[in-house]
């Protein structure tokens, strides 16, 4: 009897979102709303991780050498630093390398160049570029570096300079945006998807009220609060399918359009990620528009079965 | 079979629909309460079907106190009381075969029973051609033959009739006293509530007179025909 009355259930539920048409593209309509925003919200987030790393892969920490500081002793200070929790990744650049670099970026400088080749000698030491895996990270790094550790006292002679205290002001500058950037990301999330919960809760509702003499009928006629629930709850999870479908049908070409417009601008390339993401991002994107479907019509329905 | 013991009805807005009501219908019985609009007619179907509760008193069918029952002890009195109102209450969003099938799935019935009686019922009311049309497709009197196919469709033990003729004409209210004789002669017991002096003639039998919320005649021997 269960298979029986879940088929009977399925197909009320069916017959009735196909002829209140008007209701049902009304209610698909809002999901639809509700399921772009939380959509553009989670690309929102990726964009927004994506720009926060690409700043933060910009930024480090230069220790610079004295002339001549002997590599070994550079190499060994690197693999040290490898080793540091805090630290992503350490860069050598050799003397010979800083040089070419310079005459690089000087090629049409005749003057330096000239200035540069009366010197003589290589007037540039070694550099490690250390990166941190949080730009939160960066002061530990230095305080190993500049302050009374056992690493600073045996390198202390063979640094020239450490770049920080330069790009201290950068860096945090760069935390308060990035922690600014998450908490107005978050905060714009929770309140665009209540917002739009919110409407399709009320569409929904509209709906189920405008179907509540229908609801008293039921009852009358002998049918158990569950048999009269069941096919509006059928009917919250099509409206919720059918409006996952149309915000797929939405951001495929969106996505698509962003990417070939927009790659340079916001430093992710949007269809890849979407497509990527497709089973995580639209996934949980279906389970929220089937979660609203049934719980708005479970909640609106429960209402009017006091019959 | 149904007993109201010193029922009354009172709504919060202080007016009293039912005030102190004691009577009795047997099983078979055809009962037909009249009164005027306000005598609480419709109350008392209300309270017979569970639909509201008396503020004071106990409906008892066959013996049992109607309003301990808990949800699902309603819906099972439910099915075994067939209802036809006035405004005839049908399911707009379905047809007039679906209408009366859903009533007969509310009850548990199978798909293969469905299919046999629907068309069997419908053709006991007239609307056999009628059968995928829509309420709205369909006039007053085809509409309430249709109220009447759904509500007898589980054979239930009592036919309760609000003012089943207040929105039809002459034909048709004959139509339909007709119908209700038949399924009484069946043995079915059919409480019919009314204003209409003219039906009141038309039915016959029992009859029972309200006026404010009170009882004031029960004449069973009214043997009245058309």
């Amino acid at each position: 009897m269960f298979w029986i009355r879940l088929k009977r259930v399925i197909k009320a539920g069916w017959i009735n979102f196909r002829r209140n048409s008007v209701v049902s593209y009304a209610a698909i309509l809002v999901t639809t709303i509700t399921l772009t925003v939380v959509t553009a919200l989670f690309l929102f987030q990726a964009i927004l991780n994506a720009s926060i790393a690409n700043i933060q892969s910009k930024v480090d920490i230069a220790v610079y050498f004295t002339i001549n500081a002997p590599e070994d002793q550079i190499l060994n200070l690197e693999a040290t630093l490898q080793n540091l929790p805090e630290v992503a990744s350490v860069n050598y650049v050799s003397a010979d390398q800083q040089v070419l670099a310079f005459r690089d970026r000087h090629n049409n400088d005749y003057l330096t160049l000239q200035a540069l080749d009366e010197l003589g000698d290589n007037p540039f030491g070694g550099l490690l570029q250390i990166t941190a895996k949080d730009s939160s990270q960066y002061e530990s790094i230095a305080q190993v570096l500049e302050g009374t550790t056992d690493i600073a006292k045996e390198n202390s002679q063979i640094i020239s300079r450490i770049n920080y205290s330069q790009n201290k002001q950068v860096i945090d500058r760069l935390n308060s945006l990035i922690f600014n950037a998450r908490r107005v990301g978050l905060i714009l999330t929770l309140v665009l998807s209540l917002v739009s919960i919110i409407i399709m809760f009320t569409t929904i509702r509209l709906a189920i009220y405008m179907a509540r003499e229908e609801i008293g009928i039921m009852k009358l006629v002998g049918a158990s609060g569950a048999y009269v629930r069941a096919p509006f709850l059928v009917q919250g999870l099509l409206y919720g399918a059918f409006a996952w479908v149309v915000t797929n049908i939405i951001f495929f070409p969106l996505t698509y359009l962003a990417s070939v417009k927009l790659s340079g601008l916001i430093g992710i390339d949007l269809y890849a990620y979407y497509v990527s993401h497709f089973f995580s991002v639209s996934g949980l994107v279906l389970v929220i528009g089937l979660l609203l479907g049934l719980i708005s019509s479970l909640l609106s329905v429960r209402r009017y079965l006091n019959v | 079979m149904i007993k109201f013991v010193n029922v009354s009805k009172a709504y919060p807005n202080g007016s009293v629909a039912l005030e102190n009501v004691n009577l009795e219908i047997g099983k078979g019985e055809f009962v037909t309460i009249v009164g005027p609009s306000g005598a609480g007619k419709t109350t008392l179907n209300k309270l017979m079907l569970a639909e509201e509760e008396p503020t004071e008193g106990s409906i008892l069918f066959e013996n049992d106190d109607i309003n301990t029952f808990n949800s699902g002890q309603i819906t099972r009195l439910r099915r075994r009381i067939g209802t036809v109102f006035q405004e005839f209450r049908l399911l707009p969003n379905k047809t007039a075969y679906e209408n009366i099938a859903f009533a007969m799935e509310a009850a548990g019935k199978s798909d293969e029973e469905i299919v046999s009686d629907v068309p069997h019922v419908l053709q006991l009311v007239d609307l056999q051609d009628r059968m995928f049309h829509f309420p709205g497709q369909l006039s007053g009197g085809e509409k309430q033959r249709l109220a009447i196919a759904r509500a007898i469709i589980n054979q239930p033990e009592v036919l309760i009739a609000d003012e089943p003729t207040g929105n039809l004409d002459s034909r048709n209210t004959a139509e339909v006293i007709e119908i209700l004789k038949k399924i009484n002669d069946l043995g079915t017991t059919v409480v019919l509530t009314t204003h209409d002096p003219q039906l009141i003639k038309a039915v016959g039998q029992r009859i029972i007179s309200m006026e404010r919320g009170r009882v004031v005649g029960d004449d069973s021997k009214a043997q009245t025909t058309i």
